[in-house]
């Protein structure tokens, strides 16, 4: 699966990746990242591009975690059945 | 120049479908509620532990087994124990990671335009990702953008609903 090592490249059932599909895919990566959106530059290396990713989910999986222990508290107060049409309207505009 | 090009679903429509799953899930977690102790910390906790769940659930199956990390998703949801026991069931899930210890001979390392991309932050990636640990690296790269993607509308819906009960 190494490019730079085309001639000893033995796994047949694995398809090589060209660095032109892995250049595509990480700039795809760079710009869902806004740490990356904001550097404004398409020179950022791929292994930074892959850190910050790991470091950008992890930040989402928080907020859910925070979002979720926010809701349980909001929940203790609260009866939904009557007010749900309005948040899905909200939501969706 | 490298143009980047729009998703090819449409955030909306898969921001209304996580949100009306995510929205009965929450009213079912409501009505169980036991009034006379809904705001006791255990209780909390356990509504904590079930919108989480309901999060991740209704994300999954709002994408369904279009993608490995929604199949992988389902299927870990799938098997976990009714009630508690989160923690344990990801680790029976992960079990692979043992073998993943020899990273020179699991892991691809290649060289891109901009540098190398190294095996370390890619198996950093699989373990992020549901259902990486399986993926080579195109996949995993282009899971993940997708994965992202239904995260942030996750976080997005999530947080207009939190702003709405908010007193």
């Amino acid at each position: 699966m190494s490019s730079s090592r085309r001639s000893r490249s033995r796994q047949s059932g694995v398809p090589r990746i060209t660095d032109d599909q892995l250049a595509h895919l990480v700039s795809k990566l760079q710009h869902l990242i806004p740490e990356l959106r904001r550097s404004r530059s398409d020179k950022v290396a791929a292994s930074k591009v892959l850190q910050e990713t790991c470091d950008y989910i992890r930040s989402l999986r928080r907020e859910v975690d925070d979002l979720s222990d926010r809701l349980s508290e909001l929940l203790a107060s609260t009866d939904m059945d009557s007010e749900q049409a309005a948040i899905m309207r909200s939501l969706l505009m | 120049m490298n143009k980047y090009n729009p998703p090819r679903m449409n955030p909306s429509s898969l921001r209304s479908r996580f949100a009306t799953r995510f929205l009965r899930s929450l009213s079912e977690i409501n009505a169980q509620k036991p009034t006379a102790s809904s705001s006791s910390p255990t209780e909390i906790f356990r509504r904590y532990r079930r919108i989480k769940v309901a999060a991740d659930k209704s994300m999954a199956y709002s994408v369904r087994s279009r993608r490995t990390w929604s199949r992988a998703m389902l299927w870990k949801l799938r098997t976990r124990p009714c009630g508690r026991r989160s923690v344990k069931t990801s680790t029976i899930v992960r079990k692979t990671r043992h073998e993943k210890q020899n990273k020179n001979t699991t892991t691809a390392t290649t060289t891109g335009e901009d540098g190398v991309v190294s095996g370390v932050e890619a198996d950093e990636l699989r373990e992020l990702v549901p259902g990486g640990e399986a993926m080579d690296l195109y996949n995993l790269l282009d899971e993940t953008a997708h994965y992202i993607k239904c995260l942030t509308t996750q976080v997005q819906v999530m947080k207009k609903i939190a702003d709405f009960y908010s007193p």
